[in-house]
């Protein structure tokens, strides 16, 4: 069961795609797993059907969620795909993480240190 | 959800409604298509109770007109409506049980088994009397009655208006969970907050005109913020004017 969360301020479908992108990308929902129809998938997250599907429309554009006509929907077992998007969800992260340092005056050598012995223990 | 796209469930075309020289509601027009969840919003007085009873057919307009299901207003559209009023019209002495009873007596869409299930869920009993229910318990179960009806349009005034908000979201998932895609729900609220995450599209209507109709998520992506906002914004910027 995915644990769904809101913020009123922001579109639904939008938050719903980046939640189940997040939720796919990082396997949580293996790839192949057979999704819940439209309308058990929205009553889990407590959002209107039509809000539902219009995200999991958006997730077959990007081709992370595929439609088989008669048995509903599937996510992606293309990992090469999913590898891309892990790479570039990383790499985003990554950019944001060194603009930080970089705005707290720290040094690349010093940022390669602090993850070997800082981030290597957690 | 995506069927085939018959007429719409309701079309107001410059509906009007005047007390005398008092204006209700002025030019209404708008559509409500099947499968969604429509927000009618608006301050108090703003002639929302008075749209919702001309569907009902509990009031005529003075001009223009309203058909359901592409017809007018009368024995059909009565049939496929399940109508939540504004308050409480449950007959005090008879039990919960002998209510369900009653309903199915009189609506043929009525569907007991169901009924019975959501006063379960709910934590209503059966054999309470509703005249030993607290106001809170009675709109419970007024809604179980409505949403138990096999209709095509739901309309409901203010359906958390005595529900407390722990209450409320349970009160949602009832009702997202029991309506099917052929049909439609027009919730009226000022509550907000408690029911955006549900509505796929809202109506604003202030003064009796309608002054806004749009998506719920393309609002929230124009201005940046909620529903509640959104409609707070506008009706703060209507004062000043």
């Amino acid at each position: 069961m995915i644990d769904f969360n809101f913020d009123s301020n922001r579109p639904i479908y939008i938050q719903l795609i980046e939640q189940l992108e997040l939720q796919i990308i990082s396997g949580k929902i293996p790839p192949g797993e057979r999704l819940p129809s439209v309308r058990d998938f929205a009553l889990q997250a407590k959002v209107n059907p039509n809000t539902m599907q219009r995200a999991l429309a958006e997730l077959e554009e990007l081709k992370l969620v595929y439609t088989e006509r008669t048995n509903g929907k599937f996510v992606t077992q293309d990992t090469e795909l999913l590898n891309q998007y892990r790479t570039h969800f990383a790499t985003i992260k990554i950019k944001k993480f060194l603009d930080e340092m970089s705005e707290l005056g720290i040094e690349s050598k010093t940022i390669v240190k602090l993850l070997k012995t800082k981030g290597g223990n957690q | 959800m995506s069927k085939t796209q018959p007429s719409p469930l309701v079309v107001c075309r410059n509906l009007c409604k005047a007390y005398g020289t008092k204006t209700i509601l002025q030019d209404i027009n708008l559509e409500i298509p099947r499968g969604k969840i429509i927000g009618l919003l608006g301050r108090n007085g703003a002639g929302k109770s008075t749209l919702i009873k001309i569907l009902n057919d509990l009031i005529t307009p003075t001009n223009g007109e309203a058909t359901i299901d592409g017809g007018p207003i009368g024995i059909h559209s009565k049939q496929i409506i399940s109508y939540l009023p504004e308050r409480t019209y449950l007959d005090k002495t008879m039990t919960v049980a002998q209510t369900i009873k009653y309903f199915y007596e009189f609506y043929d869409n009525f569907d007991p088994a169901k009924a019975k299930r959501l006063v379960h869920e709910l934590n209503l009993d059966l054999n309470a009397k509703i005249s030993k229910m607290s106001k809170g318990m009675q709109e419970k179960l007024q809604l179980i009655l409505v949403m138990s009806r096999n209709a095509e349009l739901y309309i409901l005034d203010e359906p958390l208006g005595g529900i407390d908000p722990a209450t409320r979201d349970y009160i949602l998932d009832t009702i997202l969970s029991n309506f099917n895609d052929n049909a439609s729900i027009l919730i009226s609220t000022h509550l907000i907050a408690d029911i955006e995450r549900i509505l796929d599209e809202v109506i604003f209507i202030d003064q009796g005109k309608i002054i806004l109709i749009d998506n719920a998520d393309n609002l929230r992506a124009k201005h940046h913020t909620s529903i509640d906002e959104v409609f707070r914004q506008t009706f703060k910027a209507n004062v000043n004017r």
